[in-house]
C-alpha cells in the first residue's frame, strides 16, 4: 500500500468511528435536556431519574466522542497536507470558527452540567445541558458546510499564481445550498439516534419491569419509550423528507453519485429504483432486481418520468469537462466512476436501516398506548435492535456520500491522489493507521462494555434530599 | 497593523491561552503519583481539574483551526512534518481524555491503577512533547522550496529541542503543584506547596537556560523584555508560595508561562516556521497566510466570540472555586449524573 490508500483508509476508520459517538451526543443531548425541562415544570420525579440514568450513558458516549474528534482536528494537516494548503483558505475557517463558537461551548457547560447539581439553581443547571445541545448544532452546522463546500465548492475562485482556491464569500459557503439540505438530514437523522438508544434501553427496562411488578419503574420507562418513539418517527419522517431533497441537489451537483447509487448504465427516462440487485452490478450482464417504476426518477427529479443520466454518458461528459480521470489508479474502476457496488448498497442499507428504525418506532407506539407492555418476544428484540439502525445507517450515509464523490476530494477540483501529504512516509503514515486504530478497537470494546454495566443497572432512585443547611461542607454531588 | 500580524498575534494568544490551562492540567496528571497516597488523594487531585479540563483543551484544538483558517500553509507544513510527535500527543490527548472519564466508573483497583497510568503518560507526554516542537519552530527545521519538511524523526531531538521540553515538563510540574495547593485543602495542600517550591527552582534554572538560548539565537530586544519579566514573574511566584501565598504563587507560574511563550512568539516573527536549509524558503507571515478577506471574516468572528468565551470559562472557575478535600470525595463513585 502507498501512502494514499493508507491515509484513505484511515481517514475513512477515523472519521466513520468518530461518527459513531457524534448521532449519540448530538440526539442523546437533546432527550436529556428535555427530561430535565420535564423535572423542572412538572416536579415529577421520573424525569429527573431518567435525566441522570441517560445522563451517565451519555457522559460514557462523549468521552470516546471528544477524543476522537481532536485526531479529526489534526488529520487534515498530518496525512492530507497539500489538500489543506490548496482548501485553508476556505476550509479553515468553519473548522476555526467551529472550536470557538461550538466546542468550547459544548465542553465548558457540559463540566457545568456534570459537577454543578449542587452548585447551581435547578434552571441554571438544565440551561447549560440546552446549551451543550446549542453546541453540538453548532458543531455539527460549520464541519458540514466545510463537508457541503467539498461535495458542491461555491463562493470561491481559482487563484493561478498561488494555485490555490480562495475564498471570496463566506456567506456562499456557509448557505451552499448542498448544506442547507445536508444540516436538516443530518441532525435529524442524530436525533433518531439518540432516540432509539433511548427506546431500546427503556423497553428492555420496561419488560424487566413488568415482568417484577414494578409499578414505578414500569411507569418510568412507559414515559422513555414513548417519548423516545415519538422523537424517532417524528425525525425518521424529516430525515426523509429532506433525503429525498438531497436527492435531487445531488443528481444536479454530482450526477455521477445518482447513477453509482442505481448502478444506471445508461441514462433513462423514467428510470425505476431497484430495492435489490442480485447479480453482478457491472452493467455487463442480465441480473435479477427487485424494482419499483420510475422511482429513481423521482428521487433525482422530482418527477417519475424525469430523466436520470447514466453512467456511461457521464463518463464521457466528464472526461469532455476536466480531461482523462487523473484520480483512475486510486478510485475509478472506470473513468470517474466510484465503486458501483459499494454506492448501491451502502445507498439502499443507509435508507432501509432508517425506515426500518421508523417503522419499528410507530410500532411500539401503538403497542404501549394506555399503559400497556406488549410481552411479545419480536417486539423485544426489534426494541433492542433499534438503537443499532440508525447509528449504522449514518455510517453507511457516510461511507455512500464520501466514496460517491471519488475520485474528486473536492469535486471538480482536486481529487484524492492529490490531497495526501507528499512528504509523509509510508511508514509513518502505517504507524499512525495501526495505532490509532488498536487504540480504537480497546477504547471500543472498554466502552461498549461500561455501557452495558450502567445499562444494566438501571435508573437510580433519587436519594432523600438532603437535610443538612446550605453551605454546610458537603461530599460532592459528583465526583470522577 | 496588516491582518496578517494580526492573526500571528491570535494565534499566540491561543497557544498562550493554551499552555496557561492545559498546563497545569497536565501538571496535575503528573502529580498523582507523587502528591497523593491513596485513591481517595488521587481523587481529589483529579477533581480539581475535573470540570475544566475539557475546556482548558479547546484552546489547541482552536489554535489547531485558526492556523489551519490564518495560515494554511503553517498548518499543513506543521502537522505534515512534526508527523510522529504529533501522532504520540494524539494518543497521549486521548487515553488521558477518556480516563478522566472512566477511572471512578468501575469499582476495581486494577481499573483503577491502569486509568491512572494513562493520565500519568498521557500527561507527561504532551508537556514534554509541545516543549520540543515549539523550539524546533523556533530554531527552524529542514524546510525546502516546496514548503515541505524534509527532515526525519531525530531530526527534531536536538539538545535545544529536548531542553525546551524539559522546560515545559517543569514548569508544567510547578503549575501544576500551584494549582493543587490553590484548590485542595489538608495535607495534599501542604504536600503541594512544598513540591512547587521543590520543582519550582529547578525549572526556574532550566527555564532560564533555555530562554538564554533562545534570546541569543532568536531573540529581539520585546522578547527579551518578555523573557525577563517571565523569569521575575516565576521566581515571584515561588517565593509567594514560600510564604503561603498559593494565589499569588499559582499567578506567578501562570504569568510566566504566558509571557515566555510570548516572547517565543516574539522572537519567530515575522516567521511562523523558519528553514534551517534556506534564507528565502522560511514560511513567514505573509507567504503562510490566507487570502485577506478569509483573515478579515476571520478577525469579526474572534473578535465577537473571545470574549464571550472568557467570560463563561472564567465564570466555571468562579462556580467551582472551593478548595476541595478528602472528606468532599463522595464514597462511592457517584457517577450520579
Ligand atoms: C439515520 C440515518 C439516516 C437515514 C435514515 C437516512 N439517511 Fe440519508 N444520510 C445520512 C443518514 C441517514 C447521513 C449519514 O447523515 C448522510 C451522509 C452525509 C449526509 O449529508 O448525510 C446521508 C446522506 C444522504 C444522501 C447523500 C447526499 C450527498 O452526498 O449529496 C442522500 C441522497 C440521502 N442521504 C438520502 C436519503 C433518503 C432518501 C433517505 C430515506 C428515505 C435517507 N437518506 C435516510
Ligand atoms: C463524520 C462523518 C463523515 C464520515 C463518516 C466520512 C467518511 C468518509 C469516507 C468513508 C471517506 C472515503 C474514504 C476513502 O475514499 O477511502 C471519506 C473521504 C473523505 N472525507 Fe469524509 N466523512 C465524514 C465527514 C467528512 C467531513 C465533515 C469532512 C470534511 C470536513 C470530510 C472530508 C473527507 C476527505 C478529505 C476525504 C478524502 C479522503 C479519502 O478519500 O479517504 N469528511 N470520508
Ligand atoms: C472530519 C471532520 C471533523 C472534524 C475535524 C471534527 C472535529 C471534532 C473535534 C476536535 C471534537 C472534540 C471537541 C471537544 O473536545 O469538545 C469533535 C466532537 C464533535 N463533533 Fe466532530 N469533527 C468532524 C466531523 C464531525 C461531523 C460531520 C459532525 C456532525 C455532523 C461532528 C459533530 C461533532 C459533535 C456534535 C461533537 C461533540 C460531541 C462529541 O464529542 O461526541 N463532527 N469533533
Amino acid at each position: 500500500m502507498d501512502p494514499t490508500d493508507i491515509a484513505r483508509w484511515q481517514f475513512a476508520i477515523i472519521t466513520v468511528y468518530h461518527f459513531l459517538f457524534v448521532p449519540i451526543t448530538i440526539g442523546l443531548s437533546a432527550m436529556i435536556a428535555g427530561y430535565e425541562t420535564a423535572w423542572i415544570r412538572t416536579g415529577n420525579e421520573h424525569w429527573l431519574r431518567l435525566t441522570k440514568f441517560f445522563g451517565k450513558l451519555f457522559l460514557i458516549n462523549f468521552a470516546l466522542g471528544v477524543v476522537t474528534g481532536i485526531v479529526q482536528e489534526f488529520q487534515f494537516g498530518m496525512n492530507w497536507s497539500d489538500y489543506s494548503r490548496f482548501v485553508g483558505d476556505i476550509f479553515g475557517a468553519p473548522l476555526a470558527v467551529e472550536g470557538l463558537l461550538a466546542f468550547f461551548l459544548e465542553s465548558t457547560f457540559l463540566g457545568l452540567w456534570i459537577f454543578g447539581w449542587d452548585r447551581l439553581p435547578a434552571k441554571a443547571h438544565a440551561a447549560c445541558m440546552w446549551l451543550v445541545h446549542l453546541g453540538t448544532l453548532f458543531s455539527a452546522y460549520f464541519i458540514l458546510a466545510a463537508n457541503s463546500w467539498m461535495q458542491h465548492p461555491v463562493g470561491y475562485r481559482f487563484n493561478p499564481q498561488t494555485g490555490r482556491a480562495e475564498m471570496n464569500d463566506f456567506a456562499a459557503v456557509l448557505f451552499n445550498k448542498v448544506q442547507l439540505v445536508t444540516f436538516p438530514h443530518v441532525v435529524l437523522s442524530a436525533y433518531m439516534t439518540g432516540a432509539a438508544f433511548v427506546v431500546g434501553i427503556a423497553f428492555w427496562h420496561l419488560r424487566k419491569a413488568s415482568r417484577a411488578s414494578k409499578a414505578q419503574d414500569v411507569k418510568l420507562y412507559t414515559r422513555a419509550v414513548r417519548t423516545g418513539a415519538a422523537v424517532l418517527l417524528v425525525a425518521g419522517l424529516g430525515v426523509a423528507a429532506s433525503g429525498d431533497v438531497q436527492g435531487k441537489i445531488m443528481t444536479e451537483v454530482q450526477p455521477m453519485k445518482m447513477a453509482a447509487a442505481e448502478g444506471l448504465y445508461d441514462t433513462e427516462t423514467s428510470a425505476d429504483f431497484s430495492l435489490l440487485t442480485i447479480g453482478s452490478l457491472d452493467g455487463s450482464e442480465e441480473k435479477f432486481a427487485i424494482t419499483i417504476p420510475g422511482l429513481l426518477s423521482w428521487l433525482g427529479t422530482g418527477s417519475t418520468d424525469g430523466t436520470v443520466a447514466g453512467i456511461n454518458q457521464l463518463r464521457e461528459q466528464y472526461q469532455d469537462t476536466y480531461g482523462q480521470d487523473p484520480g483512475e489508479k486510486y478510485y475509478s474502476p472506470g473513468d470517474y466512476t466510484p465503486i458501483i457496488p459499494l454506492t448501491y448498497w451502502t445507498f439502499r442499507i443507509m435508507i432501509g436501516l432508517g425506515l426500518l428504525a421508523a417503522a419499528i418506532a410507530g410500532w411500539i407506539l401503538l403497542a404501549t398506548r394506555r399503559g400497556r407492555v406488549p410481552q411479545g418476544r419480536l417486539i423485544l428484540w426489534s426494541a433492542i435492535a433499534l438503537p443499532f439502525l440508525p447509528l449504522f445507517a449514518n455510517s453507511f450515509g457516510w461511507i455512500f456520500t464520501e466514496m460517491g464523490r471519488q475520485p474528486w476530494a473536492v469535486f471538480g477540483l482536486m481529487t484524492t491522489a492529490q490531497s495526501v501529504s507528499p512528504g509523509v512516509s509510508t511508514f509513518e503514515a502505517a504507524t499512525s493507521l495501526i495505532v490509532l486504530t488498536l487504540i480504537y478497537t480497546v477504547l471500543g470494546v472498554v466502552e461498549v462494555r461500561l455501557l452495558m454495566t450502567y445499562i444494566r443497572r438501571g435508573a437510580d432512585e433519587i436519594e432523600p434530599p438532603d437535610e443538612s443547611e446550605p453551605g454546610a461542607d458537603k461530599p460532592l454531588a459528583f465526583a470522577y | 497593523m496588516e491582518l496578517t500580524t494580526v492573526w500571528f498575534g491570535l494565534i499566540a494568544v491561543l497557544w498562550i491561552g493554551y499552555f496557561c490551562l492545559e498546563g497545569f492540567d497536565f501538571g496535575v496528571g503528573m502529580l498523582l503519583p507523587i502528591l497523593a497516597k491513596n485513591d481517595t488523594e488521587r481523587r481529589v487531585l483529579i477533581n480539581t481539574i475535573g470540570p475544566v479540563w475539557d475546556g482548558n483543551e479547546v484552546w489547541v484544538l482552536v489554535a489547531g483551526g485558526a492556523t489551519f483558517a490564518a495560515f494554511p500553509e503553517w498548518y499543513a507544513t506543521l502537522f505534515s512534518g512534526f508527523y510522529l510527535p504529533l501522532l504520540l500527543i494524539l494518543v497521549a490527548l486521548i487515553v488521558r481524555g477518556v480516563a478522566f472519564e472512566y477511572r471512578a466508573k468501575r469499582d476495581d483497583d486494577a481499573w483503577r491503577r491502569n486509568w491512572d497510568l494513562a493520565i500519568i503518560i498521557g500527561s507527561f507526554l504532551p508537556a514534554v512533547l509541545w516543549g520540543v516542537a515549539f523550539a524546533n519552530i523556533l530554531r527552524g527545521v529542514p524546510i525546502d522550496a516546496d514548503m515541505e519538511y524534509v527532515g526525519g524523526f531525530f531530526n527534531l531531538l536536538t539538545p535545544y529541542a529536548l531542553l525546551g521540553g524539559a522546560t515545559t515538563l517543569l514548569l508544567f510540574l510547578t503549575h501544576g503543584a500551584m494549582f493543587i495547593s490553590l484548590k485542595t485543602d489538608g495535607p495534599i495542600r501542604v504536600a503541594a506547596r512544598t513540591f512547587a517550591l521543590r520543582v519550582g527552582v529547578a525549572a526556574a534554572g532550566v527555564t532560564v537556560a533555555f530562554l538564554l538560548w533562545t534570546q541569543v539565537t532568536t531573540g529581539t530586544v520585546a522578547s527579551a523584555a518578555a523573557f525577563i519579566l517571565a523569569a521575575v514573574a516565576l521566581l515571584g511566584g515561588l517565593a509567594a508560595v514560600r510564604v503561603g501565598r498559593e494565589g499569588w504563587g499559582f499567578l506567578g507560574t501562570f504569568v510566566a508561562i504566558a509571557l515566555g511563550v510570548a516572547g517565543l512568539f516574539l522572537g519567530l516573527f515575522p516567521d511562523v516556521m523558519p528553514s534551517s536549509l534556506a534564507e528565502g524558503v522560511s514560511l513567514t507571515t505573509t507567504n503562510a497566510a490566507a487570502t485577506p478577506y478569509t483573515l478579515k471574516i476571520m478577525t469579526v468572528v474572534a473578535v465577537i466570540f473571545t470574549p464571550v468565551v472568557l467570560v463563561y470559562q472564567g465564570w466555571t472557575y468562579w462556580v467551582f472555586r472551593k478548595r476541595i478535600a478528602v472528606h468532599h470525595i463522595p464514597t462511592r463513585a457517584t457517577s450520579g449524573a
